[in-house]
């Protein structure tokens, strides 16, 4: 399995615990900062995430999108370079080529990048982002 | 009650009318008059005349003091809002201050970065995308409320527009993101600089297969590089600006004097390479602080205002 499959699973295996569980511990303190703590211990080092609090991961080939220096979420900006690099750092790839690649090797959310998604609410950042999604009692 | 302010533009697009606009280079000036003589040089030629919102990231002219100008003057602008400098309060107080001086083409872009231009220590915003600043001025235009839900006392009368740029990667998802913006609400698309007909092509075929041969309006954007020295100062400072070297070459093939002439001829080239495309709704002619050759390019091509409306 190669490792944007593998990145999708292990969101959908997640997906499939924390969408039992949150709902029922979303009000709980230790619940909270447990799942803080975590998204930072995990998030952080695999996708630079700089919880924004509204994950959309799995909608971006499993590339942040905070990642673009434009926090764009909803696509490349018009500036990418010939070489695929980002208009304002130079030596990194852009991340919606990234996420665009990534999106067509997914099995279950390939087309999900065409979605728009909504604006951010920056009073979430700091926040979990599995908690937001999950907690008004959501189930899916 | 007819609307003194109604959009020609959106009149001529949607009637299918080959439309032209160009840019208008705003001048480092504090007098009316400065950007007025400029855009006189334009208005016999266009349909209408795209106001940049301080481009590359350099202060320049505002672009709503620039949009009321332009109407005093009887020329329809179209403002263009980036999401670089405002957030979203920012955004849809100036969206409906423009809507009051008669602005009804508005053309939402990213932006440049802050690096790219003169203030590169400056913070920039991004509060929005180019697709949710879309979303917000639409909730704007179709429900007549702030994104908070608070009433305005009747919606404006906008037309949204949008850039494409098929020249630079991710090459195949640049039709798609098109029609993103469309759902988000753009009317009509204004692309960068085309100087690769064979690769704007492409992109439209895309576009033509995934649209059922009915795409929204596209205006390519071309523009006449002043010498191969320009063109090549444009390509390595402006983001999103790709010339394949044929072209620069071609120009240099003349001695400096008559590289502006090679140039303007490029550029028709271009144009008449993708006027007659299908899915090509018109041309954008972006002719920086060159306005004079827009007259050039125009009549050479046949697509003065009479010549179009045939």
């Amino acid at each position: 399995m190669n490792k944007v499959r593998l990145l999708e699973f292990t969101y959908l295996f997640c997906l499939k615990i924390l969408s039992r569980l949150v709902p029922v511990l979303s009000e709980k303190r230790p619940f909270i900062g447990f799942m803080v703590a975590s998204e930072k211990a995990f998030k952080k080092p695999l996708f630079g995430c700089q919880m924004c609090g509204q994950c959309i991961l799995h909608y971006t080939g499993m590339v942040c999108p905070m990642g673009c220096p434009k926090n764009l979420r909803n696509g490349p900006c018009g500036g990418v370079r010939g070489d695929g690099n980002c208009e304002i750092k130079p030596n990194m790839k852009c991340t919606w080529v990234r996420a665009w690649d990534n999106s067509t090797q997914m099995m279950v959310f390939t087309e999900s990048i065409e979605e728009i998604q909504t604006e951010l609410d920056h009073r979430l950042s700091g926040t979990s982002a599995w908690i937001n999604e999950l907690g008004g009692g959501n189930d899916e | 009650m007819t609307n003194k302010h109604a959009s020609n533009l959106a009149q001529r697009l949607e009637t299918g009318l080959f439309t032209v606009t160009a840019e208008v280079t705003l001048p480092d000036s504090i007098e009316k008059e400065a950007l007025a003589s400029r855009a006189h040089i334009l208005e016999p030629y266009c349909d209408a005349i795209n106001i940049t919102d301080s481009t590359g990231a350099v202060p320049h002219f505002s672009n709503i003091a620039a949009a009321s100008i332009l109407i005093e003057n009887n020329i329809e602008p179209i403002i263009q809002f980036s999401c670089r400098d405002r957030n979203r309060i920012a955004t849809q107080a100036d969206v409906i201050g423009a809507h009051a001086m008669g602005v009804r083409n508005i053309f939402c872009v990213t932006g440049d970065g802050v690096q790219t231009g003169d203030h590169p220590e400056a913070k920039a915003v991004f509060d929005l995308d180019s697709v949710t600043l879309l979303t917000t001025i639409n909730h704007l235009k179709t429900t007549g409320k702030f994104l908070s839900g608070r009433k305005l006392d009747s919606k404006p009368d906008l037309f949204l527009g949008a850039a494409v740029n098929p020249f630079v990667p991710p090459f195949e998802q640049r039709a798609l993101r098109l029609l993103k913006k469309h759902r988000a609400g753009a009317s009509f698309f204004q692309s960068q600089y085309c100087f690769d007909i064979s690769r704007f092509e492409s992109f439209l075929l895309l576009l033509l297969e995934l649209t059922n041969g009915s795409p929204p309006p596209v205006l390519v954007g071309v523009g006449p590089l002043r010498s191969a020295r320009f063109a090549r100062w444009l390509r390595e400072n402006v983001p999103g600006v790709a010339i394949p070297d044929h072209i620069i070459n071609q120009i240099e093939k003349y001695p400096e004097k008559e590289q502006q002439k090679a140039g303007i001829e490029a550029c028709v080239k271009i144009v008449e390479g993708v006027k007659n495309l299908t899915g090509v709704a018109g041309i954008h002619i972006m002719a920086h602080n060159w306005e004079s050759s827009v007259s050039e390019i125009v009549e050479a091509t046949g697509l003065t205002k009479t010549g179009r409306n045939n």
